[in-house]
């Protein structure tokens, strides 16, 4: 019998306020454990939660940027459970009314354009960390509630995901539309962006939903989709055997790419939501909305399909070069310095791109800024140096951040154009050749490349490619 | 007791020395916590310090706030910083807060001086002050007897003499109920005309922080102090305090006065309904004019207030849970320090709560009881809306009965929770409600009046009160 498999992801998105969701305290990270709070965020005995405005704009923001619907009056809600990093004994999340409904996240699967519908989005504040030591027997746990008290946005999808692929152009896109937002930073190994999984399987031509697991501990975009790619072939291999899936929560650990249970007790939980009689209704007019609509950057959509009309490159193209905000605006401040959105974008494509791979890195730590690509493509276009040569320029431009001419001029990668010069070493190589002229002008004219190369590697490159082979041409065919 | 204001105008004038009254008052505190059991701390160091700053703020002739000198009790569920805020509870036994509740700020800055903290019932869990992990706080009227609660031991400091004001917590009726039970005035304010930032919460959509005080007089003077907008509490309300003095110089001729059916029913005792009405007898000799009314849902209002104010509870205490402070008892894992913690730290009538919250949130039981006395809830609040378009005030026993024996019903939690059946209904609804003391019964035991008006309408109540108060001398 043939499977399919029915995916829904559930995305926690940390926001890049400068404070907490409910407290002043800032909401930045790699500060001394358990220094970023306050009686708020510690869960003091009579402190309150205000709520932070900034982080109900940016939940906004992705409500607006996914076409979801904003439910104008929505109501936070206390997730109660008991666990050491979690300060109050509960969580302030939002339950049946939540800050965003419906809307859907696009991207192109093999050349088809597909959409995923969502179920909600909703605001909530994170947990903090517990430190477990390395050897159990040390009896210990240490917490820092740090974290406690950052702003988070749930995007919660519908069942719509049908394949691990899928899922993982779902979350590629997602983590797109979070960056070019600005409300968080899109990584997943940091935590800063978390997924977890609920997969299930039916029988293809079945209607109905198959039994569900939960797949947690995904730490990566790729880890999703092979986390769910395992699980997938482990619950058809269950119900092929006369089995049934159990509903459970499980562990996906990526050193062996397997799904493991987690212990029945962490999960056998009764929430006990109801609102959070701490908080007045959260009341967002249309001024509001609006205020945040006007503030919305290009999305990433948006921005692939005016690069391919405005700037003529190819789609593949705008699609590589929009993969990150940095990357898009590297190349359209590339652009903006040399005036050439081909060049520019076939030298990111190529060069650029193949270094960051290199050295495993992102554009933004890139050792060569957008404007001195700008200035090295710009001096290609003014022929001042010849393309072969850009590239030995481009290479030494990784270590050496003088400005280009004086590089140029030391490494004495000026081209030669002088016909004098040229001249000369033409008739050296006329002279040093004689089978090859004589067989040229018998008719084999393919060999004018021969003579080419000859004449580029005597100038190491640096002869001007149109002034060499008219030259060349001319003396040839005298 | 002198009022207040009378005493502020003795010491700021100089009439009074502060070293040698507060001497006097600090000795005396010792005496009467011995005496009543009315206060878990004597906070000397904070006193004499600000009595320092006092003095010097009267050598160099500097401003004096409204509550110059004033000695103030606080209950011991509001947080004041380096001191134990016990909630007297052995779980918070040892609980420092590095922070003032907002209300403190406010007696601060007006000038006051912060004498001791309250015993209580356990978080505010309580009508008769018996839940205190540090013992039973004893009525100075009849130490055989309750002070009510849960705010037992601010009510008993200002009966005892101690100060002219007290600040205690009101749920369910616990200033109002002792207040009755003490002979003192006691206000539970609207809902968000004081902020809660600082109170240990227990049940967070009930808990209004309110003024236990000699007089009426006293009481709207403390109450101007800590009302007013806290943007640290998001259930905080912009409101407009209003000119109380000028308010009590009023009478209460024309005004229209309601007298709830509901709450003059069977369970009323006959001396408390008798006093009740020869006040009513000589308000409508002054004028006022009353109306009979009804509140129809006045009978489920204990059984709504239990569900939601224990809901809340269950979630609110969840934070003791010995990882951060507090009491952390002895265990072998997560699961026994959890249980181990709460199981020693909490009394029982905290724990009984705990469980029926835990209990009404749990799933498959949400709608049949949370989510239904939220429903009875905005019924009540309607009902009350509904009332003061017809009159200006409420006028009711705070109490069915004066207070009664220590023991008498502790092991009787539904009769105990029927002691607040006259104020609940104020909390659930959020509307001002404040009990006047209007006499003795046969025993000698202090009778209370309630008054009840529309939401942020005190200055109604200090109003009707200081009238009640003029004609029960």
């Amino acid at each position: 019998m043939n499977y399919e498999a029915v995916i829904g992801l559930e995305v926690h998105a940390q926001l890049l306020t400068k404070s907490k969701i409910f407290c002043g305290c800032s909401a930045h990270f790699g500060q001394q454990p358990n220094s970023a709070t306050c009686p708020v965020c510690l869960g003091l005995p009579g402190a309150l939660p205000v709520l932070n405005k900034r982080a109900v704009d940016f939940a906004l923001k992705m409500i607006l940027a996914v076409g979801g619907r904003v439910g104008k009056q929505s109501v936070f809600a206390r997730k109660n459970y008991f666990y050491p990093d979690l300060p109050k004994g509960y969580q302030i999340s939002q339950y049946d009314k939540p800050i965003g409904v419906g809307g859907a996240i696009s991207f192109i699967d093999g050349g088809i354009a597909k959409s995923i519908n969502l179920t909600r989005i909703h605001l909530e504040e994170d947990a903090g960390k517990s430190l477990h030591p390395e050897n159990a027997s040390q009896g210990y746990t240490r917490v820092d509630v740090n974290r406690c008290g950052t702003p988070l946005i749930e995007i919660v999808s519908e069942p719509d995901i049908r394949t691990p692929h899928e899922a993982f152009l779902y979350l590629h896109a997602l983590k797109q539309i979070v960056e070019y937002l600005g409300i968080c930073d899109g990584n997943m190994e940091e935590g800063s962006l978390r997924c977890d999984a609920n997969v299930s399987i039916r029988p293809i031509g079945e209607t109905t939903l198959g039994t569900k697991t939960e797949v947690k501990n995904l730490n990566s975009i790729r880890g999703v989709e092979r986390a769910i790619t395992y699980e997938i072939g482990r619950q058809i291999a269950v119900v092929s055997s006369g089995g049934k899936v159990v509903q459970q929560t499980l562990l996906y650990n990526d050193a062996d790419g397997k799904c493991y249970p987690m212990r029945s007790k962490e999960e056998s939980h009764d929430y006990r939501y109801f609102p959070d009689p701490d908080l007045v209704t959260l009341c967002i007019d249309d001024f509001w909305i609006a205020e945040v609509a006007a503030s919305q950057p290009e999305l990433p959509i948006a921005r692939r399909e005016r690069f391919v009309s405005n700037y003529g490159i190819p789609a593949y193209d705008a699609e590589v070069l929009t993969t990150t905000l940095q990357l898009a605006d590297y190349f359209e401040a590339v652009v903006e310095h040399c005036g050439d959105a081909k060049l520019a974008s076939n030298w990111i494509m190529t060069e650029v791109l193949a270094r960051l791979k290199d050295q495993q890195i992102d554009i933004s730590e890139f050792a060569i800024t957008p404007t001195r690509l700008g200035e090295l493509i710009g001096k290609i276009k003014a022929k001042a140096i010849t393309g072969k040569i850009a590239k030995d320029l481009f290479e030494l431009m990784l270590s050496d951040s003088r400005d280009l001419d004086v590089i140029i001029s030391e490494k004495g990668l000026a081209p030669v154009t002088d016909s004098g010069d040229l001249k000369k070493l033409i008739d050296k190589i006329i002279a040093d050749h004689p089978d090859e002229v004589a067989r040229y002008r018998e008719g084999k004219t393919k060999l004018f490349a021969f003579f080419v190369g000859q004449l580029m590697k005597a100038t190491q490159g640096k002869a001007d490619p149109e002034t060499a082979g008219a030259l060349l041409k001319a003396r040839l065919d005298e | 007791m002198e009022s207040a204001l009378e005493l502020r105008r003795r010491i700021a004038a100089g009439e009074i020395s502060l070293d040698s009254y507060y001497e006097a008052l600090l000795s005396e505190c010792e005496s009467a916590k011995a005496r009543f059991n009315c206060l878990t701390a004597i906070t000397n160091q904070l006193a004499m310090a600000t009595v320092e700053r006092l003095k010097t703020n009267m050598k160099n002739d500097r401003p004096k706030g409204r509550l110059f000198g004033l000695p103030v009790v606080v209950k011991d569920n509001i947080c004041l910083r380096d001191y134990p805020t016990t909630c007297a509870s052995k779980i918070l036994e040892n609980f420092v807060p590095p922070y003032d509740a907002t209300v403190i700020g406010r007696l601060i800055a007006e000038d006051a001086v912060i004498i001791a903290k309250a015993n209580m019932d356990e978080f505010a869990m309580g009508s008769s002050n018996e839940n205190s992990a540090f013992g039973p706080v004893l009525n100075p009227h009849d130490i055989t007897r309750i002070p009510g609660g849960s705010s037992g031991g601010s009510a008993v400091a200002v009966a005892a003499g101690l100060t002219p004001m007290a600040l205690g917590s009101d749920t369910g009726g616990s200033v109002r109920q002792p207040a009755a039970h003490c002979g003192v005035v006691g206000l539970k304010p609207t809902y968000g005309a004081v902020s809660r930032y600082g109170l240990v919460a227990y049940a967070s959509s009930l808990d209004q922080i309110g003024p236990l005080a000699c007089d009426v007089e006293s009481a709207a003077l403390l109450y101007s102090v800590i009302a007013g907008h806290d943007e640290r509490d998001s259930t905080s309300a912009e409101i407009s305090i209003c000119d109380y003095p000028a308010e009590m110089q009023k009478s209460v001729k024309g005004l229209r006065i309601g007298l709830p059916r509901e709450y003059f029913g069977d369970g009323l005792d006959g001396e408390i309904r008798t006093s009740i009405e020869a006040m009513i007898a000589q308000m409508k000799f002054e004028g006022a004019e009353f109306v009979d009314v009804s509140l129809p849902h006045t009978e489920y209002a204990i059984a709504t207030y239990y569900i939601i104010a224990d809901a809340e509870a269950s979630s609110n205490l969840a934070r003791y849970d010995g990882v951060k402070y507090g009491l952390r008892a002895k265990n072998d894992d997560l699961l026994s320090m959890y249980t181990n913690t709460r199981h020693e730290g909490f009394g029982a009538e905290v724990k009984r709560r705990i469980m029926l919250g835990t209990y009404v949130l749990s799933a498959g039981y949400y709608d049949a009881y949370y989510q239904k006395a939220m429903n009875v809830r905005s019924i009540l609040k309607r009902e009350f809306a509904d009332v003061y378009k017809v009159v200006d005030v409420l006028l009711t026993p705070t109490t069915p009965t004066t207070a009664f024996k220590i023991g008498e019903k502790s092991n009787d939690p539904l009769e105990m929770y029927l002691s607040d059946i006259y104020t609940v209904s104020a909390n659930l609804a959020g509307v001002p409600a404040m009990s006047v003391p209007i006499g003795r019964d046969g025993k000698n035991l202090p009778i209370g009046l309630q008054l009840t008006a529309k939401h942020f309408d005190e200055a109604v109540l200090f109003r009707v009160g200081k009238a009640v108060e003029r004609l029960a001398k």
